[in-house]
């Protein structure tokens, strides 16, 4: 493996889509370590912030530049969980053969890799279950899995716990905490305060496509910085 | 009623000659419907995947395609075939491979139009999950093909349906000749013409029974498989 892929620098970082802008003036960078959770209400920009460090979008202006240089080796050592997981039409464990079979990683290999994945989110029961016929929750853990096969230097997770019942919001967010251990970085959208507060060590808050504010967890939630931020504290908490 | 009995008999009179009839219209069609689902679904996949110029054009013709009449095909393949024609020496004229050519070239733009529909709603939903685990152009084109199969058993039913029911381009380039291309609905047309509407009548109801019988085996594949695979 060559350079680390972080620090990730985003430089004057905007988006519009048909005319309508959804994120300006965005620069930031994120560096390895500190799980960085991105906070705003719907329609902040959240979900494009992360599609354009993940490539997914193109911005219309500004640069998403990572550490390292070689660009076609940056797709296979970051991963992203959707708020709804979308499995291939095949078993679970077919479907994380799938993601490490386009990682490159030889058939040989990809048996035992695939199935210490099932066991790291504990799904090894189901490996053989048709993925789509699996719980929401289940789903939701088997596309963490298909992540944590890949071993990525970044996961960016979107929402992942949005449409989700309490038991398998704990399961996920205890999945989670295990990549943060292994050393992945944490890149994680939300709008749930709890969860933000369990699983990141450091905020960006986003209102109306623009960072208000960036702080350490503690900091941002005890002493927000900004009246925006205080404001969408205060008006969130009741749901908590 | 009595004449639908009548025809009933008599078709089952016919016996070897029938079954010869109904296998070379079954092989004629599904022949025609292997050859286009192996052009008309890759092509398919590509519309759906690929973003290049001139895609939503080849998508416009496509669907006009779908209304191509059996007649002008079959005309166009005899022109085709036919001595003096650029594929003459082939000597495809007046056989089964003939109706096969025009069959194919009859079902692939439906085929290819319905799939491309079916696999452009699969790619809204698979596109970002795809494009993030890195796969591209041809590989995430074969994975959507796999993937959304229940949904392509459509697209390809309604390409045999096509080619099944048509008598326009197997009557020009088959020629319905008795023993060697005479089939299902170049029958029935000959026998119409002929008078013997009984017969006429006994072989549209085989033929609607086959088609039936094709539809029910593959919808129940197709649903038995999506319950296990959801």
């Amino acid at each position: 493996m060559s350079a680390a892929i972080l620090p990730l620098t985003l430089t004057n970082l905007a988006y519009s889509s048909n005319g309508q802008p959804i994120l300006s003036g965005v620069s930031l960078t994120i560096e390895p370590g500190p799980s960085t959770i991105i906070l705003g209400a719907n329609g902040a920009g959240k979900s494009v912030l992360m599609r354009l460090m993940h490539g997914l979008l193109q911005p219309t202006a500004g640069t998403v530049s990572w550490n390292e240089p070689d660009a076609s080796s940056l797709r296979r050592r970051q991963a992203m969980v959707f708020q709804r997981p979308v499995m291939l039409r095949r078993s679970a464990l077919a479907n994380v053969y799938y993601a490490l079979a386009l990682a490159g990683v030889t058939a040989a290999e990809r048996e035992g890799q695939a199935l210490a994945a099932l066991d790291e989110v504990g799904l090894r029961h189901l490996a053989h279950r048709p993925a789509r016929v699996l719980s929401g929750g289940e789903q939701q853990r088997l596309a963490l899995a298909r992540a944590w096969a890949l071993h990525p230097e970044v996961l960016f997770l979107d929402e992942p716990t949005a449409n989700l019942d309490p038991a398998a919001v704990r399961d996920i967010e205890t999945v989670i905490k295990a990549f943060d251990a292994a050393g992945t970085k944490i890149v994680m959208a939300t709008h749930n305060l709890g969860q933000a507060r369990r699983l990141g060590d450091e905020v960006i808050y986003l209102q109306a496509g623009r960072v208000m504010e960036r702080a350490a967890i503690d900091k941002f939630f005890a002493r927000p910085g900004t009246a925006e931020a205080a404001a969408f504290l205060k008006g969130e908490l009741p749901w908590v | 009623m009595s004449a639908i009995a009548e025809g009933l008999r008599r078709v089952l009179e016919l016996d070897r000659e029938l079954w010869r009839i109904v296998a070379l219209s079954l092989e004629v069609s599904l022949s025609a419907v292997l050859l286009a689902a192996l052009v008309g679904l890759p092509l398919a996949a590509l519309l759906a995947v690929k973003r290049f110029p001139g895609r939503r054009g080849v998508i416009v013709m496509l669907n006009a395609l779908m209304g191509l009449p059996p007649v002008v095909v079959g005309l166009l393949v005899y022109l085709l075939l036919s001595r003096a024609g650029p594929l003459g020496e082939l000597g495809l004229l007046f056989t089964p491979g003939a109706m096969v050519l025009a069959q194919t070239i009859l079902i692939l733009p439906i085929i290819a139009a319905l799939a491309r529909q079916a696999l452009e709603d699969a790619w809204r939903e698979y596109e970002e999950q795809l494009r993030s685990l890195g796969a591209q152009g041809v590989q995430a084109a074969l994975t959507l093909l796999w993937d959304a199969r229940f949904s392509l058993v459509t697209a390809v039913l309604a390409g045999l349906g096509r080619a099944a029911a048509e008598v326009g381009a197997v009557m020009i380039v088959g020629g319905n000749i008795d023993g060697v291309t005479r089939v299902m609905t170049t029958a029935i047309a000959l026998e119409t013409s002929r008078g013997d509407l009984p017969l006429a009548l006994g072989l549209g109801f085989v033929l609607i029974a086959i088609v039936l019988l094709l539809n029910s085996a593959a919808q129940l594949i197709k649903d038995a498989a999506q319950r296990r695979f959801g």
